[in-house]
């Protein structure tokens, strides 16, 4: 069965997870920008970033059958450096006409800082400015239902905002009927250790009827895998899910949120 | 509009009982280990002591209140982020700190 994995960080991952992707039944792979586990300390690392997963992330692929697109940001766990921040929104507008670029991300709040917000908020106008979808990352752990209120917040205080256009990812439980209910799409993203289960993951479906909701596994350089899309897709298969309902939820939403932008085309 | 289609009903109890009787008794085994080596009044600890409360409640949102009983409750943005991971539970001392 066809899936699209709408939130890779594919620099992380080796050619092998390509390949298994692909094999999967993957055909298309998302990669927003993000934190490389350490910080970068000029503009000049994320340049050279910006145009790995512009330019060569989407050869790589390529060699699988698999489309490549991606988002650009500086992650907000680099944010707390003003400066450096506003000079790698700078270089944003350069790459936006790139072929393979969606839009703006993964932005959002990490420790729910006075800078990060400074910096969402000139992300949020960057995207607004440009007519941009957006792509917002929610915090981690303990920090996700406070950060998550603070990006709405943000997010419904500028008039150009149209939430249909901005998916919130990251959410759980505690924090999806927020996004929803607001208008904003959800993303939910599957991992080992933290954020969501696949069982859990269809249980927020079930209750949501799987509207304006996509799954991704974020497989990033932590503890992660790349195959938890279809690991979850063979979970809802066995809770009684058909094809075609498995279907719009990994395949059919992705295309809906992301095919907001012209450049998205399979 | 919404063309929703339940899945077909089947039996969840069969599905991930066992699953979920491996990963209680893993919880009962870590707060008893923590114990045994004099850990248990970590706030991590304590946070997690108190969501279990949440599991033998009746409304089927347990999961929703574990989280948030787990969660920095504040509002307001913090000065400055000093750290840039999470721990888990938030620690009430800090917040009081925090102020």
């Amino acid at each position: 069965m066809k899936y699209i994995e709408p939130h890779g960080h594919m620099v992380s991952r080796t050619t092998d997870d390509y390949e298994r992707m692909a094999l999967a039944g993957c055909v298309a792979i998302c990669e927003p920008a993000f934190w490389a586990g350490f910080d970068r300390n000029s503009a000049q690392g994320f340049y050279d970033y910006f145009r790995q997963i512009t330019e060569y992330e989407p050869k790589r692929a390529a060699r699988f059958g698999l489309k490549h697109f991606s988002w650009l940001c500086i992650n907000p766990k680099e944010a707390e450096d003003v400066q450096l921040a506003d000079d790698v929104i700078a270089l944003i507008p350069e790459f936006l006409n790139k072929p393979n670029v969606l839009g703006i991300g993964e932005i959002g709040l990490n420790k729910n800082s006075r800078n990060e917000l400074l910096i969402l908020e000139k992300h949020i106008q960057l995207a607004a400015d440009h007519d941009q979808l957006v792509l917002v990352h929610t915090p981690h752990l303990e920090d996700k239902r406070k950060g998550t209120r603070l990006i709405l917040d943000a997010l419904k205080n500028h008039a150009k905002i149209n939430p249909e256009r901005v998916i919130i990812d990251h959410v759980e439980e505690h924090t999806i009927d927020l996004v929803l209910d607001q208008g904003f799409w959800a993303g939910m993203t599957l991992y080992p250790e933290s954020k969501c289960s696949p069982h859990r993951a269809i249980d927020m479906l079930e209750q949501r009827q799987a509207e304006h909701i996509w799954m991704n596994s974020a497989c990033d350089w932590g503890v992660s895998d790349p195959l938890a899309v279809p690991k979850t897709m063979l979970e809802m298969r066995k809770r009684g899910w058909s094809q075609e309902s498995i279907q719009r939820v990994v395949f059919e939403n992705p295309i809906a949120f992301m095919g907001q932008c012209e450049k998205f085309v399979l | 509009m919404n063309d929703w289609q339940p899945p077909q009903q089947v039996n969840l109890v069969d599905l991930s009982f066992m699953d979920t009787r491996f990963k209680l008794i893993e919880v009962a085994a870590f707060l008893d280990r923590v114990q045994h080596a004099g850990q248990d009044t970590d706030y991590r600890v304590t946070a997690l002591k108190s969501a279990l409360q949440f599991l033998s409640q009746s409304e089927p949102d347990r999961a929703k209140q574990v989280l948030l009983s787990l969660s920095d409750p504040s509002e307001e943005p913090i000065a400055k982020a000093t750290i840039q991971g999470a721990a888990g539970a938030y620690q009430i001392e800090r917040m009081k700190v925090e102020g």
